[in-house]
């Protein structure tokens, strides 16, 4: 077996593991599809509801969020984590509000913010950008500090800026933990998403959660919206590392 | 990998510098740096010393006599309390001015550069246009025999070849005065040794004003033509010694009898430096 097919391989075997497994356990203990749809269900519900068109409006709202809330979350937390790694004074004065904004969650936050920012996009994707927030911005602020001091001699000694020494010596060296910090964001921006749909919303996967499991005792329905988050995880992660591979494996 | 002069006559620099490099004049200068306890610790005081244009001039002493410090001083690194650092009898060197190379004991290359990169960062800092800087560079890494290396990372790269790396990204600048802060002290001794030969047949190509930072006394005594002992500290100039050697000094340098006399005169005088510390604990016995 050529090597490059070793992982895709892998993957994919894995994966029908899982469906296997999955159907096994609907077979065996005759559960109804209410409560545990078998994975065929799952699937024929999925086209159905792309073919209706009912699915469209949630995964694009859903896919709004995230994208500009991890987006907009991502360059405040590496601009703030630049500073808090940059001062010790800035890290006194910002990191008790930071942590204290971390330590409520963000479920009980999400619909204040609904209120405040008119129930809009505007309010759901504020939700995503804290939630990411935090474990980039720390990410940022330990990878500056542990910039190799011998280098930052190096450079004021061939009479560096401040500015030369952030773009070329401080972000590049805190490169690979800033990218830590991006993968545990990247995921938590879904989790966002559908907190905020929830404090209030009239569409995206969450809302079709809701609906779904309220109205309709639709399960298949709510397992598609549950394996298109995962999915929406799954591809932003993804792009998230393969930028990890172009920008830092090279070392 | 061996250079030989011929092999680089066609790789002059486009922009030469002063043909024999230029004078560094440290007036009565006097370093001191705060304590934990809230005191302060003198490193060098009253320290004055010549380093005549286009000579190359070894400091030594013992650890923590402030040789590195007295360096960082001369680069513009480090401001004394008091005293003056003079180039060419005008203003001290500041970094970025492009008029000093220096050549750190790691070599400091950052990792994520390709070597070629390294070699033109001071060029990069200091604006140049990217076709000059990478010609340049080039120029610079086949003077220390680094030519096949260009795009190699620095972890690719041999501690020796790691810092010949550092001294081409020195002598990019083409700065009038080299300053060396113990270069050799990571190298294993054959690559010292090689290291030693060929600095010596850089030199002779083209004078510059070379200042060396070392606590090996043979190797000062191979390289320099002029030997500085440091007092332990605070440091001050105490001894010069002058090597009258012809060049290119061999690597054999020790069996030579004048070599072995100026060798003799530089350990008598760090004998006379040592701090108490470093007396041999033998003495007191007897």
């Amino acid at each position: 077996m050529p090597g490059r097919w070793r992982r895709p391989l892998a993957s994919l075997a894995s994966l029908a593991a899982f469906l296997v497994a999955w159907k096994v356990v609907t077979v065996l203990t005759g559960t109804p599809d209410y409560i545990l749809p078998a994975p065929e269900v799952v699937v024929d519900r999925g086209v159905r509801a792309i073919s209706s068109g009912i699915l469209w409006p949630h995964l694009t709202a859903t896919l709004a969020e995230v994208v500009l809330g991890f987006g907009a979350g991502a360059l405040a937390a590496v601009a703030v984590g630049l500073a808090l790694g940059k001062s010790v004074v800035v890290e006194r004065a910002l990191s008790p509000y930071i942590v204290a904004a971390q330590a409520i969650p963000i479920l009980a936050l999400a619909p204040l913010l609904d209120i405040w920012f008119g129930g809009g996009l505007a309010a759901r994707v504020l939700v995503c950008a804290l939630i990411v927030f935090f474990p980039i911005a720390i990410a940022t602020m330990v990878g500056i500090r542990s910039t190799d001091p011998q280098l930052t001699e190096l450079l004021r000694s061939l009479g560096a800026t401040r500015g030369d020494l952030i773009s070329r010596l401080e972000i590049p060296s805190a490169l690979p933990v800033i990218f830590g910090g991006l993968r545990v964001g990247v995921t938590l921006a879904v989790v966002g998403a559908v907190v905020a749909e929830w404090a209030g919303a009239s569409t995206g996967l969450g809302v079709l959660i809701n609906i779904a499991n309220q109205g309709l005792f639709d399960t298949p329905l709510m397992f598609v919206a549950l394996v298109w988050l995962a999915a929406i995880g799954l591809v932003f992660h993804g792009l998230v590392v393969a930028a990890e591979r172009r920008l830092v494996a090279d070392r | 990998m061996v250079i030989r002069a011929s092999d680089r006559s066609s790789v002059r620099p486009a922009t030469p510098g002063p043909e024999s490099g230029l004078p560094v004049t440290v007036r009565d200068v006097r370093v001191s740096f705060p304590t934990r306890g809230g005191g302060r610790l003198v490193a060098l005081d009253e320290f004055s010393m010549e380093v005549p244009a286009g000579s190359v001039t070894a400091l030594i002493g013992p650890n923590g006599c402030g040789k590195s410090t007295a360096l960082r001083v001369i680069a513009g690194l480090l401001t004394p309390d008091r005293g003056t650092v003079e180039l060419d009898g005008g203003a001290a060197p500041h970094p970025g001015d492009g008029r000093v190379g220096l050549v750190f004991q790691q070599p400091r290359l950052i990792p994520w550069l390709s070597t070629i990169d390294n070699v033109a960062l001071p060029l990069t800092l200091a604006r140049v246009a990217p076709d000059e800087r990478r010609t340049r560079a080039a120029e610079a890494l086949s003077r220390v025999g680094l030519a096949a290396a260009v795009q190699a990372r620095p972890r690719e790269l041999s501690g020796g070849m790691a810092q010949r790396a550092a001294l081409a990204r020195a002598l990019v600048s083409d700065p009038p005065l080299l300053l060396l802060d113990e270069p050799f002290s990571a190298l294993d001794a054959l690559t010292r040794e090689a290291f030693d030969s060929e600095l010596q047949v850089l030199w002779m190509e083209r004078p510059l004003t070379v200042l060396l930072v070392t606590h090996a006394v043979s190797e000062a005594v191979r390289l320099a033509d002029r030997i500085v002992v440091l007092t332990s500290r605070p440091g001050r100039a105490a001894t010069i010694v002058p090597v009258n050697l012809p060049r290119p000094r061999p690597v054999a340098l020790a069996g030579d009898p004048q070599a072995a006399a100026i060798e003799a005169q530089v350990r008598d005088a760090l004998a006379e430096v040592r701090p108490a510390e470093l007396v041999s604990w033998t003495e007191g016995v007897a």
